[in-house]
């Protein structure tokens, strides 16, 4: 792959990619602008209804809860172990990819792995605090949370908005470890050492990354602001 | 890139990594730390707490994207079809988020109970 940026190099006059990325990589950026559109609409959507409502609750006091520590009061603790272990599988994951430029099967399996057992502690984190929110009667459709001036909720939009995006986001999650479970099997065939690239783990690897992107603006919106 | 498969090129993209870690690591840290300060301290204030939030998860979305999914390192062409698209968002949350403010005034203006806002003075006799 030639993509040295040469002065004299005419992008646009064809015979190679304008983008200097295959066509799979290309397509997968493509995805990616549009399910961040997605995101971004139910975000907003969410703000705006922030912005219509007159009160709404405190994050503080909705997520204070921490596994096996009963009523200990510990606000952004548990979201933050989350977003945490969502870094670190991203870290993990991008050591794969890197491994793979090297063809070093045993790195790409090793940190494929460690990435999927990320996934999966941290939708095991979600589950527990879905559980836990369940719990204390939140749900779709059924908001428990006093508003942050003290006035009682007149609207479930909190919790609907909650579940719905956090539930999108877990679902992301959800398919980025199946694939990145294919990914794993192919990898250890050998499909990809056979084809003579690791691009498959890169594209995987983009779609990990900007769902550890999205978690990142959820975090923001939902716990901290 | 063309990549040149030397053992120090390839430490040196690792520790690039691992670097971008310890970014998206510590600015998280100093959100949660900046949430508890306000928690417990009331400074600063809400207005400017979001605000450093909101500029914090610019910064970790820039490392995420830029190192992570390497697109700093992709050619120019690449990177303007991929960010161009994504200015719509500027509008997109400037018209709604205000929408969503002036809904609420209107709603708290005219509100059943509401005291009404003075009438206006009567007419003059229309001129012929």
């Amino acid at each position: 792959m030639d993509n040295a940026v040469t002065a004299k190099k005419k992008w646009w006059n064809g015979g190679y990619s304008p983008f200097s990325v295959s066509y799979g990589k290309l397509m997968m950026w493509y995805f990616l602008i549009s399910d961040a559109f997605t995101f971004g609409a139910l975000l907003i959507a969410y703000g705006t209804q922030r912005f219509m409502a007159e009160a709404w609750p405190d994050p503080n006091v909705v997520f204070h809860s921490f596994p096996f520590m009963g009523h200990t009061n510990l606000p952004l603790v548990f979201v933050s172990l989350m977003t945490f272990i969502l870094i670190m599988s991203s870290v993990t994951m991008v050591l794969a990819v890197h491994a793979g430029k090297y063809m070093d099967k045993q790195a790409v399996t090793k940190w494929l792995i460690l990435t999927i057992i990320g996934g999966l502690m941290f939708l095991g984190c979600q589950a527990w605090e879905w559980t836990h929110l369940h719990e204390v009667g939140a749900w779709w459709g059924r908001n428990p949370f006093p508003n942050a001036d003290g006035s009682a909720a007149i609207s479930t939009n909190f919790t609907d908005f909650f579940f719905t995006i956090t539930g999108f986001h877990g679902l992301h999650v959800t398919s980025g470890v199946i694939l990145n479970i294919i990914v794993l099997i192919n990898v250890l065939k050998g499909t990809y050492e056979h084809r003579g690239h690791y691009e498959m783990v890169e594209k995987v690897g983009l779609y990990w990354h900007f769902v550890d992107l999205v978690w990142v603006f959820v975090f923001t919106c939902f716990y901290l602001l | 890139m063309a990549h040149t498969h030397s053992a120090h090129d390839k430490d040196a993209q690792v520790k690039v990594i691992w670097k971008t870690f310890w970014i998206l690591l510590g600015i998280t840290i100093v959100e949660v730390g900046m949430a508890f300060v306000h928690l417990y301290t009331g400074f600063p204030s809400k207005l400017w707490l979001n605000s450093l939030f909101i500029l914090l998860t610019i910064f970790k979305a820039f490392y995420i994207v830029a190192e992570f999914m390497h697109l700093r390192h992709e050619i120019k062409n690449l990177i303007m079809t991929i960010l161009m698209p994504l200015l719509l968002f500027i509008w997109f949350i400037i018209a709604f988020l205000a929408d969503g403010d002036s809904q609420k005034n209107l709603r708290r203006n005219l509100s059943p109970g509401t005291p009404a806002a003075k009438e206006a003075p009567a007419a003059a006799p229309a001129h012929h």
